[in-house]
C-alpha cells in the first residue's frame, strides 16, 4: 500500500462523526440536489426518491432516465422527482453528466449522486456529506472498502476493482479504495467541473483522476451498500475486460493531457 | 527472410501510427473507445515488423515462402477491414440517434408553438 500522504477520510468520518441531524441542518442553508441516474428501474426508483425526500425534504431530486423501456420516468415523477428523459441511451457517464449540467444551470451548491437501483442508502448521506460541508473536500466518494467488512463479489470483479484502486491511488498519490462507486457528493467546484467535462462508459474511475488533476480535493468515506433489489448490473464479464483496457488507456493518456480550463464564472 | 529496408520502414510506419493515434486521443479528437482498435493494429504491425523470425514462421503456416513481408500486408489489411466494419456499425448507430434527435426536436418545437398560440389566444 502507498504511504498515506493524505488524511484518511475513513479517520475523518469515524472520528467525531457529526450526527445526521446537524448535517441536515447545515445542508438546509444550501441549495442541494440529488442526481439519480436510472435505467429500467421502475421497481426501485420510487423508493429511492422517497428515501431521499425522507432524508431531507428540502432537497431537490432529479432523476435522469437514460432512455428506459419501462415506466422509470413515470414512477419517478409520481414520487415527486424532477425527471429528465434522455432521447436515447447515453450510458451511465452521459446520464450522470446530464444531472451535473442540471445542477450547474440551476445554480445548486451541493449535488449528491445516488444510483436509481436502490443500492445506495440515502440515510448514509451524512457520511459523505460531512467532509464536504466541513470544507475538507470538493468530492467525497462513498467507499465500500474504506471501512471494515468484507465485500463479496465475483473473482473477476474483485481483480478489476483491485487493479483500478492501485492504479488510481498511484496516479492521484492518495489512497483510493473504491474507484467504481457512484455514491458521491460534490460542491460547486465539482459540479462545475463535471458539468464541463465528464468521462463516458465506466466513468467513476476517470472522474476520480480528473478531479485530482484539477486540484479538487478528494476524500473517501466508508459506507455500506445494499444488495441490488431488482434489475441487473450493467457490467458483464466480457464487457469488463473491454472497459478495463479503455479506462486504463484513458488514465494513461489523461496524464499527458492539459486540464480543462474552467472560467471564473464556472467556479 | 524479410529484407532489412522493409523491416525498418514497416516498424517506423507502425510506430508513426501509434504516435498519431496517441496524439489524437490526447488532444480529444479521438475517443478512447474508438482508438483501442487502432492501437491494437499499430501494436500488432509493430511486433510483426520487428520480430523477423516470427513473421517468417507465420508466413510459413500460410505457405508464403518466397516473400514473408507479404504477410505484413495481409495482417494489416485484415485489421483495417475490422476497423472499417466497426466504423460502419458506429455510423449506423449515429444515424439512428440522429433520427431520434430530429424527431424529438420537431415534436418539442411543435408543442412550444401550440402553447405559444394558446397563450396569445387567452
Amino acid at each position: 500500500m502507498l504511504a498515506p500522504r493524505w488524511r484518511s477520510v475513513a479517520e475523518l468520518a469515524t472520528a467525531p462523526a457529526a450526527p445526521a441531524g446537524s448535517v441536515v441542518e447545515r445542508l438546509s442553508r444550501l441549495r442541494r440536489l440529488a442526481i439519480v441516474p436510472a435505467l429500467n428501474e421502475e421497481e426501485n426508483v420510487g423508493r429511492v426518491v422517497d428515501e431521499l425526500r425522507a432524508f431531507d425534504p428540502g432537497m431537490d431530486v432529479v432523476v435522469i432516465d437514460d432512455a428506459s423501456g419501462d415506466g422509470t420516468a413515470r414512477v419517478a415523477a409520481e414520487h415527486g422527482a424532477h425527471v429528465v428523459r434522455l432521447p436515447f441511451n447515453l450510458g451511465i457517464g452521459g446520464a450522470v453528466q446530464t444531472g451535473y449540467r442540471y445542477a450547474h444551470e440551476h445554480g445548486f451548491d451541493v449535488a449528491v449522486q445516488v444510483d436509481g437501483d436502490g443500492q445506495h442508502d440515502p440515510a448514509q448521506l451524512p457520511l459523505i456529506l460531512g467532509p464536504l460541508l466541513d470544507g475538507e473536500a470538493d468530492l467525497v466518494v462513498g467507499s465500500r472498502f474504506a471501512g471494515e467488512g468484507e465485500f463479496r463479489s465475483t473473482a473477476t470483479r474483485r481483480i478489476g476493482i483491485t487493479i483500478f484502486a492501485r492504479v488510481v491511488s498511484a496516479v492521484v498519490r492518495q489512497r483510493v479504495t473504491d474507484t467504481t462507486s457512484g455514491f458521491r457528493a460534490v460542491n460547486r467546484k465539482g459540479i462545475a467541473l463535471f458539468a464541463a467535462d465528464y468521462p463516458h462508459d465506466y466513468p467513476e474511475v476517470e472522474a476520480t483522476v480528473m478531479c485530482v488533476k484539477h486540484r479538487l480535493r478528494l476524500a473517501e468515506a466508508p459506507v455500506t451498500m445494499r444488495e441490488r433489489a431488482g434489475g441487473r448490473s450493467s457490467i458483464t464479464a466480457l464487457r469488463s475486460i473491454y472497459y478495463m483496457a479503455k479506462v486504463l488507456l484513458a488514465i494513461f493518456v489523461g496524464l499527458f493531457r492539459r486540464a480543462t480550463v474552467l472560467t471564473e464564472e464556472d467556479r | 527472410m524479410t529484407p532489412w529496408p522493409v523491416t525498418i520502414v514497416a516498424a517506423i510506419a507502425s510506430l508513426a501510427l501509434l504516435v498519431v493515434v496517441f496524439e489524437l486521443i490526447r488532444s480529444r479528437r479521438l475517443r478512447e473507445r474508438y482508438a483501442l482498435l487502432w492501437l491494437l493494429t499499430g501494436v500488432v504491425l509493430l511486433v510483426l515488423s520487428l520480430w523477423r523470425g516470427g513473421l517468417n514462421t507465420i508466413a510459413g503456416w500460410f505457405g508464403v515462402e518466397t516473400y514473408p513481408p507479404a504477410m505484413l500486408g495481409a495482417v494489416g489489411a485484415l485489421f483495417f477491414l475490422v476497423v472499417l466494419l466497426h466504423y460502419s456499425t458506429v455510423i449506423s448507430r449515429l444515424y439512428d440517434q440522429n433520427v431520434i434527435l430530429a424527431q424529438r426536436l420537431a415534436l418539442l418545437e411543435q408543442r412550444l408553438r401550440e402553447e405559444h398560440v394558446s397563450d396569445e389566444g387567452s
